[in-house]
């Protein structure tokens, strides 16, 4: 593979964010957060937050607004200490552990009608997988979730995300002290819907959160994750993994907030890309704040561009305020699967179909073994699989 | 019993400066069981012959013939071509990240065989030629060429040759870059996928070097896309005394 680095990285924070105008060196930390829509412009596609988005296809989701779909929720029995419920809309601002970051979040929260909350109470151990499945019927959908992972709790939850919709949501994930949360959000949607999405994670001492984001289906998917450290000593890992064909933009915007002492990072996401329209972009802002020392962070990008014509970018961004750390870092990198590495495989009996199974399950085996969930792992093997017998068609198309 | 039959073989490759014709009339034949070596100054097309017989895309075919046992070589793809038995052992392997050497050899031979091999007796095959090879059984768990020094990316190539059993083989300057001792255990290695399997071989040489472990029953010299004489072992020894200056200053 031809490595290029596509890392427009600076390890200072020379580096523009900000509302409607953006301000050159910004923190970002300086970020709004409000429930309030009004708190935040329509966005024109300048900003640096939204300069990479399909604005067009988000648009619809940046209304003040209220729409009448919902997703249908097929929620399995759950186990003792777990409990799924609706929550009114003042609870469920109080609930989550910050204000939404932008429009789309805002404005799904003002008009979910409320929260899901899915809580797991102290102290419990649920050694299952908790899958829940949600599946789009076509409609416009604003959506609350809380997950709270109460003290000393440990769960792993999935939540698939299937059919259509025009879905924004507004995520909280509250982890009190002390909790091992392992949460799987997969967006395999059809191929027509637009998602957009802010997670945000608040990780309390001694907490540990492993959140992974797979992304294979949809028209256009703009996913914002953060997590924020409350407590010292908790650890996040946030994996990603997606896979983008001709037609489908897929955003991952991550910000890990390091506020306190002794807390570690790691931020993991990979992304093949096949057809000419295919289209992915990574943003990834680490601060660590003066109050932060010792902390220990690494943030990871790695593309793999399967046919001329697709786009990945990919931004690595990392702030340091103070000088008392433990380690901090970041790679990016595209590559791309190219025509030599092709000839050599199909030299060697295997069609280029196979050829490109090949690499790409390669590509992607240590990441999915990183999920932790069995089931998961196997499925998401088989959608990979099934993602590129699509792009073969595709490309046998172009040939023809 | 097979036979590679390389008729008047013409061609070219696309540049900047406009089309380039490399090979300009080619004529061989191997038949199984005989090593053909090939001898020529740099740039004459010696690896412009191999890929065309593999079915590089860059290189197009203007003219001649290539069959392998009656059939059509060039109307068959890259892979399509390896399946018939062709096998190519390039000068420079290429990387393939994220592509273990063991995925890589068992996706290989499964496509080759078309069907997976016996997994016992699989495992302890690729287990003896790497013995055999002296690679380490770690680089079974390396990615494909990355990072191998160039005397291991060849020991790797020769262990595809021997592991997929080709009917004729291409080995372009795989001596190249070896020391002595590489050298050895890499003709070792042909010699006996030769005497297990009756291949024929094209061998593509700068040096007479190798000759001394791999017994050659013909020489070519390569030049200016053509065969330019061909005789015995011996020429290869008057190659290495004279230099190419004869056939170059006639070019
Ligand atoms: N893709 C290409 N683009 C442009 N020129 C090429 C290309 N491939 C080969 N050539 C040219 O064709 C000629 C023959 O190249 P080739 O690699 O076949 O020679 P060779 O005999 O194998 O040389 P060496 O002994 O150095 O390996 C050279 O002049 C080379 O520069
Ligand atoms: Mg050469």
């Amino acid at each position: 593979m031809t490595v290029t680095d596509h890392s427009r990285a600076t390890a200072d924070a020379a580096h523009t964010h900000g509302l409607g105008t953006p301000t050159p060196d910004a923190s970002r930390a300086d970020r709004p957060t409000s429930f309030d829509v009004d708190a935040f412009t329509v966005p024109t596609g300048r900003e640096e937050e939204w300069r990479f988005s399909p604005l067009k296809d988000i648009k619809p989701m940046l209304a003040d607004q209220a729409t009448d779909g919902h997703l249908e929720w097929d929620v399995p029995a759950l186990p003792e200490g777990v409990t799924l419920t609706e929550v009114s809309p003042a609870d469920a601002r109080e609930r989550s552990v910050r204000a939404p970051g932008d429009r789309a979040s805002a404005v799904a929260a003002a008009h979910a009608g409320g929260a899901m909350a899915l809580t797991i109470a102290p102290n419990t151990v649920v050694d299952e997988p908790i899958q829940i499945t949600v599946t789009g019927r076509g409609e416009d959908v604003r959506g609350h979730l809380l997950v709270e992972a109460g003290a000393s709790s440990e769960a792993t939850v999935i939540i698939e995300r299937r059919g259509t919709a025009t879905y924004s949501e507004f995520v909280s994930v509250d982890l009190a002290d002390n909790a091992g949360l392992n949460l799987v959000l997969l967006q395999l949607w059809d191929e027509d819907a637009v998602h957009a999405g802010e997670v945000v994670a608040r990780l309390g001492r001694d907490s540990r959160l492993r959140g992974s984001v797979v992304t294979l289906g949809g028209k256009a998917v703009r996913l914002n994750t953060s997590a924020a450290f409350a407590g010292e000593g908790a650890s996040v890992d946030l994996f990603g993994l997606y896979f983008a064909d001709s037609g489908q933009h897929q955003e991952h915007q991550l910000f890990v907030d390091h506020a306190v002492p002794r807390c570690t990072s790691r931020v993991t996401y990979k992304g093949a890309l096949a057809g000419a329209t295919a289209r992915t972009v990574w943003i990834g802002d680490v601060l660590i704040r003066k109050e932060a020392e010792e902390t220990d962070t690494y943030e990871l990008n790695r593309n793999l561009v399967l046919t001329d014509g697709a786009r990945a970018d990919s931004v690595p961004n990392l702030e340091i305020e103070t000088g008392e750390i433990a380690g901090a870092g970041h790679a990016s990198a595209t590559g791309r699967f190219d025509d030599e590495q092709m000839f050599y495989l199909r030299s060697r009996g295997i069609s280029e179909e196979e050829a490109r199974k090949l690499v790409v399950r390669g590509f992607f085996a240590d990441l999915i073994q990183e999920i932790g969930v069995p089931t998961v792992e196997e499925s998401l093997m088989k959608a990979i699989d099934l993602e590129l017998e699509h792009v073969n068609e595709e490309l046998a198309e172009e040939h023809a | 019993m097979s036979t590679l039959e390389i008729k008047n073989l013409h061609a070219s490759v696309e540049t900047p400066e406009g089309t380039k014709q490399i090979l300009k009339g080619v004529d061989l034949t191997i038949n199984s069981g005989e090593t053909h070596a090939i001898m020529g100054p740099n740039g004459s097309g010696k690896s412009t012959l191999a890929y065309s017989l593999a079915g590089h895309p860059k290189y197009e075919i203007t003219e001649g013939s290539v069959t392998l046992d009656g059939e059509d070589v060039l109307a068959m793809s890259v892979d399509e071509r390896a399946k018939a038995g062709m096998f190519l052992a390039m000068q420079y392997p290429v990387e393939v990240p994220g592509v273990s050497v063991s995925n890589f050899l068992r996706t290989a031979k499964t496509a080759i065989d078309g069907e997976a091999p016996k997994l016992r007796t699989w495992v302890k095959d690729v287990k003896k030629s790497m013995d055999d090879l002296r690679m380490d059984s770690s680089f079974a768990e390396r990615n494909v060429n990355e990072g191998f020094s160039g005397g291991e990316k060849k020991r790797h190539e020769i262990l595809q040759m021997e592991l997929l059993a080709p009917k004729i083989a291409v080995l372009d300057e795989t001596d190249s870059g070896l020391d002595v001792d590489a050298l050895r255990i890499v003709s070792e290695g042909v010699n006996r996928v030769k005497d297990n399997t009756g291949l024929g071989i094209m061998l593509i040489t700068h040096y007479t070097r190798i000759l001394k472990y791999i017994q050659p029953d013909f020489v070519h010299v390569f030049v200016n896309g053509q065969i330019a004489e061909q005789g015995g072992r011996e020429l290869a020894d008057r190659l290495e005394a004279e230099g190419y200056d004869r056939f170059l200053a006639s070019a």
